[in-house]
Formats: structure tokens, C-alpha cells, sequence
């Protein structure tokens, strides 16, 4: 068993981390932080996890959420896929396992994977809308989010959401406001079977390595630990039995990265872009300091005169 | 073909200066409600299209506000475009000399005019400024209603709105640049603007820049085409 998350104090604690532990910022540059927190990462084993939604519940109740009271459609996962008031989400997939002849019931927490290269906060055009610490977590900062769904469009993994009532961005925070304070996330504390686990990433890794061993063992030759590189490694990790095939498990991609068009739209078409209409512009000044005003002249207007004076019926 | 460059209620009023009507009133609110929102709209955009350029969205009130409001502004602009369109689109066919006029784009450059073909109501450059803003605004539009997220989030996937947004910021620094040629002719063009404040320009302006439109203007007032020649322009 892994050591249990610790009860929260009753003392007065100073947060861990703050303002001055930012490593980005969206749309603005931070200075480099004095030192380096140790990265924190949250384990799911997905192999150990029965389905119950403990977690889920945990996360409404502690960052005080209201969710809508859906309707059953017909299939375990509820609401049917993330929203603004459900940060985590129980997937759940069927899979007939060809090998084995047999069906595999494939559950998987969803929810922000706190990318170390976050396509959300790259995306983001609103300055300090979007954090990350040196421990990793990346947070969305309300009061400074304009509700453009830019970070939609950067996420690799389908999380942000845009709430309809404050017009901002929502997605788990890693409960960011309890590491603060020495605790682990509200969804690990709930988790009945440990099929969550938070530490330093070093020892999520350790523990990970120690599952996929004993998955192996018990026959799942592709068990393995999902820490994809395409996005720097995460600080949400998974144990899967099928590290092979990622995508069983509701489409969790196989090789995420922030997408090309991403890239290209915050890369080279800011900088082309603004050099393009600064040229422009500047060519209008030089051309008109070089040639001055094109204007009419005297003679212009004489020609003018002529042609209208030929003509009889001209009226006033 | 040609009277096409020649609307009925353009008149010629000889005297001295000759003076021309261009622009009806229609028009003319017309093209202030399209330019306005071409300028709200680039101030907008811009403070989302680049962190240096956020302060921008300080002229909206807040980010939130520039968020909302771009769009909309957006809106206007499609329909008040519309009506230029379909007030302009005849007259900016192009036309033989067009290609002339193009050739010798230096000479226009130059302050030679007099060495590039008489030109219609429009010249080359103003009719290709008239067909770039009408295709880019048709793509802003659509890329714009594909981002737009409060109302159509849930109408296309994800990489569809990654591509839309890509679009967007590409078609609107080329719509912008194409309003600073735009403007800049305007204001190094002496006299310009007044067709499109009082409506009309002077003889000599006409001249000098459109003077096939002016010669069509003559001939027809000579012939008494005009419907009801006592009408001025609105
Ligand atoms: C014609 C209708 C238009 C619509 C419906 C529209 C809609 C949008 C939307 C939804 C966004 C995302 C931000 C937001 O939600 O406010 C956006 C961004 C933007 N728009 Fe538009 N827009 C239109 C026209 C224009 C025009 C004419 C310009 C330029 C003059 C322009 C320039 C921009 C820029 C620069 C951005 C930021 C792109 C980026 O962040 O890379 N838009 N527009
Ligand atoms: S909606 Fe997303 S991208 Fe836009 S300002 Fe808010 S956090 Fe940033
Ligand atoms: S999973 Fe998406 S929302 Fe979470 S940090 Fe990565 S890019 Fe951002
Ligand atoms: S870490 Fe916190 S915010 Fe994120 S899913 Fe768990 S309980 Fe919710």
C-alpha cells in the first residue's frame, strides 16, 4: 500500500508555492524562479480502479461545483463528457480483448493532465489566464480569463471548458489549493482502492514501475506507465494494462503533442504577421515622404472645365 | 458596358471648380458603418492576436468585453459589407485597361499618371482592395463563426476550430494590410476623401484619376440620359 495522503492540519499552514514559483505565464514572460520545487504528479491506475465515482464526487464537493442534474442516456459515464462544473470524469469502455477471447471493462478518470508543455497555456492569449508552477501543476487564473476557448484549441487532451454562466475556463486544478497546504487532491483522499496515488513525480514513477511489474507478472505483457513525451511528460500519469494501445481506454491519444496548426498560429503567424503590417505601414510613410502628396492641379482642374463647358445641356 | 461606371444620380455640376458627385448618402453611411467596424474590429483582434498588443483590449473595457464584442462587430460588418457589395460590384468589374493600369503601377507610384491608361470609376488598385475585402471578409466570417465559442462550440470538432482560428488570424492581417493600402491612397490621393464625407470630388480630381468615368459622365448629361436630371445625389 502506498502511505495515505495526510489529514489536513489544524494549525495555520503557509502555502508551498505561489506567485513566485510561476515557470510560464500565459501571454507574458515570468522571471525565472529562485529555485525549483520538486514535481508533484498524481498516479491513476487504471487497473486498480472499479468505477465507483468517489472521486468524482470528491472533486464536486471540494471545489464546491453544482453540477446540472443530467439524464441517464443509457450509459455509465455521468454527465456524458466534461463540463464546466465536472473537472474529472469516469469513461467507460467495453473492449473485446482478441487475444483472450474475453470482455474487458475499460475505466479511465479523465480530466487535465497538467502537460509540462501545456497546449492550453500556449494557446491562451490573456496574460496570467493560465499558470504553471515548477511543481507542474498548471492553473487556470479566473479573473484574468476573457472566455475565448483559445485554450480548447491548444489542449491536446479535450479538457478545458467554457462556462456559460462566468464566461471562463474551467478544468481540475490538481487541487492545487490543497497541495498548498501539504495535502494530496481531493479526488486521491476519496479513492478507495488506490487506484489514485499523489507524490513527487520521481516517486509516482517508482510506485508505476512497481505495478506494470506486478501487471506483467499476472499476464499483461504491455502494461506500462503513460507519461506521454510528446507533451514533455505530465503530471497525471496512468497505469495501463494496454500501454500499448492507449486509445482502448476512450480515446486517450497515442502519442499527444500540441498540434501543428497550434504551433503554426502562435509561431510564425504572430511574428509574420506583425512584421507584414509593420512593413506595410512603413512603406506607406516612406513612400509618402519620398513622392509627398499626389495632388490636383491647376491644369487638372482647367482640363475639367473644358470638358463640361463642351458640353451644352450641363446642368447646375 | 462602360455606363455601368456611371450610376443615375451622379451629376456633374460645371463652375469652378467642376464639382462631381460620387457617393450618395446611402453610400456613404454605408461605407463609415463598414469602416468603423473594419477598425473596431482590428483593434479587437488584434489584442487577442498578440500578448504585446492585449493593452488594446483596454479600448473595450476588459478583456472579457473584446472577447464578446468582436464578433458582433463582426456581424455588422458581413451585413454592411454586403451593401457595399452590391452597391459596388458592377463598377469594379475588371476591364481591359485594368491590366494596362497594372503594368504601369510604378508610373502610378511615380506620380506619373499620365503615362497609364484613362480609368473608369475605379482604377486596378482600388478594384483589387474591392475584391480582396469581399473574399476575406467572406473567409473571416465563416472562420470566425467557427471559433466563435459561446454559440458554436458544439458544431465542430476541435482540430476544424484549430484550423478556423489559423485561417482567421492569417485572413485578418491580410485584411489588414489591405486597409492600409486602402487608407493610404485615400490620404495621398489629395482629395479623396471628400467623396466619401461630402460626396463629391472636384473635376480636376476626377481628371486626373478616373478620367473615363468623367468622360461618361459628360457624355451622358450632354445625351440627357440621366432619369429625372434635376435630382441631385440623395
Ligand atoms: C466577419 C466576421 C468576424 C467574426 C464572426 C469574427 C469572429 C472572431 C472570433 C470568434 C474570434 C476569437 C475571439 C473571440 O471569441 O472574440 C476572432 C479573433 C480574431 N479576429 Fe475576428 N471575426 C470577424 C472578422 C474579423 C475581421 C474583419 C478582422 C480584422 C480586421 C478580425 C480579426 C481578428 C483577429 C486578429 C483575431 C485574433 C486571432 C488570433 O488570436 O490569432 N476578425 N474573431
Ligand atoms: S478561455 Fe482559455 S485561452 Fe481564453 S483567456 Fe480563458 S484560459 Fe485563456
Ligand atoms: S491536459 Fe490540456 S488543459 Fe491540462 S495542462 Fe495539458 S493542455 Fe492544459
Ligand atoms: S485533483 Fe482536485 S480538481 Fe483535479 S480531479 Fe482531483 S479533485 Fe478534481
Amino acid at each position: 500500500m502506498f502511505p495515505p495522503l495526510p489529514n489536513p492540519s489544524t494549525t495555520e499552514t503557509t502555502p508551498r508555492f505561489s506567485e513566485k514559483d510561476l515557470i510560464r505565464r500565459s501571454a507574458s514572460t515570468v522571471p525565472a524562479p529562485e529555485q525549483h520545487l520538486t514535481e508533484v504528479a498524481k498516479l491513476i491506475d487504471v487497473s486498480k480502479c472499479i468505477g465507483c465515482k468517489a472521486c468524482q464526487t470528491a472533486c464536486i464537493e471540494w471545489n464546491d461545483t453544482h453540477p446540472e442534474v443530467g439524464v441517464f442516456a443509457g450509459a455509465f459515464e455521468n454527465p456524458p463528457d466534461l463540463t464546466p462544473d465536472m473537472f474529472t470524469l469516469m469513461r467507460y469502455s467495453e473492449w473485446d480483448n482478441p487475444e483472450t477471447n474475453e470482455l474487458e471493462w475499460l475505466i479511465r478518470k479523465d480530466g487535465c493532465m497538467h502537460c509540462a508543455d501545456p497546449g492550453c497555456l500556449k494557446a491562451c492569449p490573456a496574460p496570467g489566464a493560465i499558470v504553471q508552477y515548477s511543481n507542474g501543476i498548471v492553473d487556470f487564473v479566473h479573473e484574468n480569463c476573457i472566455g475565448c476557448g483559445y485554450c480548447i484549441k491548444g489542449c491536446p487532451f479535450n479538457i478545458p471548458r467554457i462556462s456559460k454562466v462566468d464566461h471562463t475556463a474551467y478544468k481540475c486544478t490538481l487541487c492545487s489549493d490543497r497541495v498548498a497546504v501539504g495535502q494530496g487532491p481531493a479526488c486521491a483522499k476519496a479513492c478507495p482502492t488506490q487506484a489514485i496515488v499523489f507524490g513527487t513525480k520521481d516517486e509516482m514513477k517508482g510506485w508505476a514501475a512497481k505495478r506494470v511489474e506486478d501487471l506483467k507478472s499476472r499476464g499483461f505483457a504491455n502494461a506500462g506507465l503513460y507519461d506521454p513525451p510528446g507533451v514533455g511528460g505530465t503530471h497525471v500519469m496512468y497505469v495501463l494494462h494496454h500501454a500499448d494501445q492507449p486509445e482502448l481506454y476512450s480515446g486517450l491519444p497515442k502519442e499527444p503533442r500540441i498540434s501543428p496548426l497550434v504551433e503554426v498560429w502562435k509561431g510564425v503567424t504572430k511574428y509574420a504577421g506583425l512584421t507584414v503590417l509593420g512593413v506595410a505601414a512603413g512603406v506607406g510613410l516612406l513612400h509618402h515622404l519620398i513622392m509627398g502628396p499626389n495632388r490636383v492641379t491647376e491644369a487638372d482642374e482647367e482640363h475639367a472645365e473644358e470638358l463640361t463647358e463642351g458640353d451644352s445641356h450641363g446642368r447646375r | 458596358m462602360a455606363a455601368d461606371d456611371v450610376k443615375p444620380n451622379e451629376q456633374i455640376h460645371p463652375g469652378k471648380p467642376v464639382i462631381v458627385d460620387r457617393y450618395t448618402v446611402g453610400a456613404r453611411i454605408n461605407h463609415w458603418i463598414t469602416a468603423a467596424s473594419l477598425i473596431l474590429l482590428a483593434l479587437s483582434g488584434l489584442a487577442m492576436f498578440h500578448p504585446s498588443l492585449f493593452f488594446l483590449s483596454g479600448l473595450f473595457g476588459g478583456g472579457q468585453f473584446t472577447r464578446f464584442i468582436h464578433p458582433w462587430v463582426g456581424v455588422v460588418l458581413f451585413f454592411s459589407f454586403l451593401g457595399l457589395f452590391l452597391r459596388f460590384w458592377k463598377a469594379n468589374l475588371w476591364r481591359r485597361e485594368d491590366g494596362t493600369w497594372l503594368a504601369r503601377f510604378r508610373d502610378v507610384l511615380a506620380n506619373q499618371e499620365d503615362n497609364v491608361p484613362e480609368v473608369g470609376k475605379y482604377n486596378a488598385g482600388q478594384k483589387l482592395v474591392f475584391w480582396s475585402m469581399s473574399v476575406l471578409i467572406v473567409i473571416l466570417i465563416s472562420s470566425g463563426l467557427v471559433a466563435w465559442d459561446q454559440y458554436f462550440s458544439q458544431y465542430t470538432t476541435i482540430d476544424q476550430k484549430r484550423v478556423a482560428i489559423l485561417v482567421h488570424s492569417i485572413a485578418a492581417v491580410a485584411i489588414i494590410g489591405v486597409w492600409i493600402v486602402h487608407f493610404y491612397s485615400a490620404i495621398w490621393v489629395r482629395g479623396t476623401i471628400p467623396a466619401m464625407t461630402r460626396g463629391r470630388v472636384t473635376g480636376g480630381w476626377a481628371w486626373r484619376h478616373h478620367r473615363k468615368w468623367l468622360r461618361e459622365l459628360v457624355a451622358k448629361s450632354s445625351k440627357g440620359t440621366g432619369p429625372s436630371g434635376s435630382k441631385p445625389a440623395e
